[in-house]
């Protein structure tokens, strides 16, 4: 460093440090994360909605509309549901992150971190692991509501690794599209607004929750392209034992493939988006 | 001595309004310099292109001598920001949040508690250090933002309206604590909308309106600029307001003001005593009985009046705090 702060500031001589010089990409994105994770578990609405939703959800399928949903070719309805309620989880459980980011937007928090000497990409990045592991969280308790509500794996063990990994890569890729949207809202209602705009149909015109062919013929094309359609048939081939054990024209390594691309593309446009964004001076 | 900001004719334009209209400042380091302007006169505009979070589409701002466009990062290690609002985590504690702000600043796990600790002994809130800021008074959070803003050991304090939305004590506890890190040798500068705080704190103002700096100057070079001294009558029966407004008429050099709700009239006056004398003279023959009358030097309202033309509203309606660039609004 070409200065040198000689100022004395009381009792803050103490501090060894002549100079600060900013915390490095890591320490920064760490820290980043860790404030998210905290304010999640120490905020009662916020730990209650990212943890009691997935069941109210798993509940009202599972019973309400279950009896009413027959996957075919001999399967469980919540063998066939729990792989597309835990792809859907991404969108229901990363919707807080929206609002979350255009809080911090709005009540100066992104300034005051635009104004220390970090990178500045490392917060984007610090909210999108703090996001990632909350979004687990709130799955991981559904995932075990579900086996108590009667799911059950029919899938070797590495398939069902396979399958935890593939969700983990999703959630994070996935994860950016509302840290994006919380960047461009003006408020946190309007992050709301707009990620449940999003949410709605790509989570219900999907064959996440009942089989793609039940849908009526015109939305076809859309539901079996998108990507929580690819994502839910990637998970159900991984967790119950094959893509044609669950009825699916392709192979499980064709799905899992599709479902990876589509996280690869979604995770470049969107952090590209919101890290240019978050860094940019206006 | 390289002044501590040196802005030379800043601009930035948000769609149809010019926040800054080739703004021109100087602070000088050792004391604190207090930007005085109504609502989007381009404050914060001007302290967001300080502490780089916006890039003016014309001019220069150096901060220590340092170009803020061409090498922010370095103007990033040397200043500490403290915005609007309370930008500390309400779900950490007090010391939870100094030591985040400390790790970012670079500091090492050991040094950032240190840090911490002696920050929340000087802003007073070390027995609240371990409590959650959630339950913290809007005082004691701005208290907290302020020490935020200090753990890196800025150079440069840039305080953005500091006490806006603080009641009366808490602002008496803010501008303790400020003055208490001016006696400690940081630079200051701040934005406000309220005289009194500059008057009080900073031994440089400068006046801005509409994107420009009007006139700079100590409080009361300032004062002496707006020329004329001012007296004031407080009648003791709002009924005499007019009488008394009569008797002003006759004495002072401009027409006098009243002001119904404080029942308060004043008039610039050339001169000072003999005014006075007189005055008092004229209200005993009227028999009107006054709660308060006296001369005054100008206040920063009247300086501001003298300068621009209109008064300096802080209680303005159409303040909105939600806004992200309130300055452009």
């Amino acid at each position: 460093m070409t200065t040198t702060d000689t100022r004395i500031v009381g009792p803050l001589v103490e501090t060894p440090v002549s100079h600060a010089t900013g915390a490095d990409f890591v320490i920064s994105a760490l820290q980043s994360a860790r404030r998210t994770i905290l304010q999640f578990f120490r905020t009662p609405q916020l730990l209650m909605l990212g943890t009691v939703q997935g069941a109210l959800f798993l509940f009202m399928f599972r019973y309400i509309f279950g009896g009413a949903i027959n996957p075919g070719g001999g399967l469980d309805y919540v063998d066939f549901l729990v792989p597309g309620f835990l792809v859907t989880g991404i969108l229901w459980l990363g919707m807080p992150a929206s609002s979350g980011v255009a809080e911090d937007a709005a009540t100066g928090v992104h300034d005051r971190l635009r104004s220390l000497p970090i990178p500045r990409s490392s917060v984007m990045f610090g909210r999108s692991i703090a996001d990632t592991a909350l979004t687990l969280w709130g799955m991981s308790v559904a995932t075990a509501l579900a086996f108590v509500v009667g799911f059950r794996l029919h899938a070797a063990a590495l398939d069902v690794a396979l399958a935890v990994a593939l969700l983990v890569v999703a959630v994070y890729c996935f994860t950016w599209i509302f840290i994006t949207i919380g960047l461009v809202s003006n408020s946190a209602q309007a992050a709301n607004g707009m990620a449940t705009l999003l949410v709605i149909p790509l989570a219900f015109v999907s064959a996440a929750y009942v089989p793609g062919r039940s849908l009526p013929g015109w939305m076809q094309p859309v539901a079996d392209h998108q990507p929580f359609t690819v994502l839910s048939n990637a998970l159900r081939s991984l967790m119950l034992g094959g893509s044609e054990a669950v009825g699916l024209g392709h192979s499980t390594t064709y799905w899992v493939a599709l479902s990876l691309a589509w996280c690869a593309g979604i995770f470049l446009v969107f952090a590209t988006i919101a890290v240019t964004r978050f860094a940019r001076r206006r | 001595m390289t002044p501590i900001i040196e802005a030379r004719g800043v601009r930035k334009r948000f769609g149809d309004v010019d926040a800054l209209a080739g703004l021109d400042l100087v602070a000088e380091s050792g004391h604190v310099t207090a930007i005085l302007g109504p609502n989007g006169a381009g404050k914060t505009t001007f302290v967001s292109g300080v502490a780089t979070l916006l890039r003016p589409d014309a001019g220069q701002i150096l901060v220590a001598g340092i170009d803020a466009g061409a090498e922010p990062k370095r103007v990033r290690e040397i200043i500490g920001l403290a915005g609007q609002y309370a930008s500390v985590e309400a779900a950490m504690t007090g010391t939870e949040n100094l030591r985040m702000v400390a790790r970012l600043f670079g500091l090492g796990r050991r040094d950032a508690a240190i840090a911490a600790a002696s920050v929340l002994e000087r802003m007073d809130l070390a027995d609240a250090g371990d409590r959650l800021v959630r339950t913290y008074s809007g005082g004691m959070r701005r208290r907290l933002d302020l020490g935020a803003s200090l753990v890196g050991r800025p150079q440069l304090l840039l305080l953005d309206e500091p006490t806006t939305g603080l009641d009366p004590r808490g602002r008496t506890e803010l501008w303790a604590a400020i003055q208490n890190l001016v006696a400690d040798g940081t630079d200051v500068l701040l934005t406000t909308q309220y005289l009194e705080e500059a008057d009080q704190l900073a031994r440089h103002i400068v006046i801005i309106d509409h994107g420009r700096a009007i006139t700079a100057g100590t409080p009361d070079e300032l004062k002496d600029r707006a020329g004329r001294n001012v007296i004031e009558v407080r009648p003791r029966s709002a009924g005499d307001l007019p009488a008394v407004e009569e008797a002003l008429a006759r004495i002072g050099s401009e027409v006098p003001q009243t002001d119904l709700d404080a029942r308060r009239v004043t008039a610039r006056v050339d001169g000072g005593g003999d005014q006075l004398r007189d005055l008092v003279r004229v209200l005993d023959e009227r028999a009107i009985e006054v709660d308060d009358v006296g001369l005054r030097r100008p206040s920063l309202d009247e300086v501001f009046l003298a300068v621009t033309g209109t008064h300096l509203d802080p209680t303005d309606p159409h303040a909105d705090p939600q806004s992200a660039v309130p300055d452009a609004a």
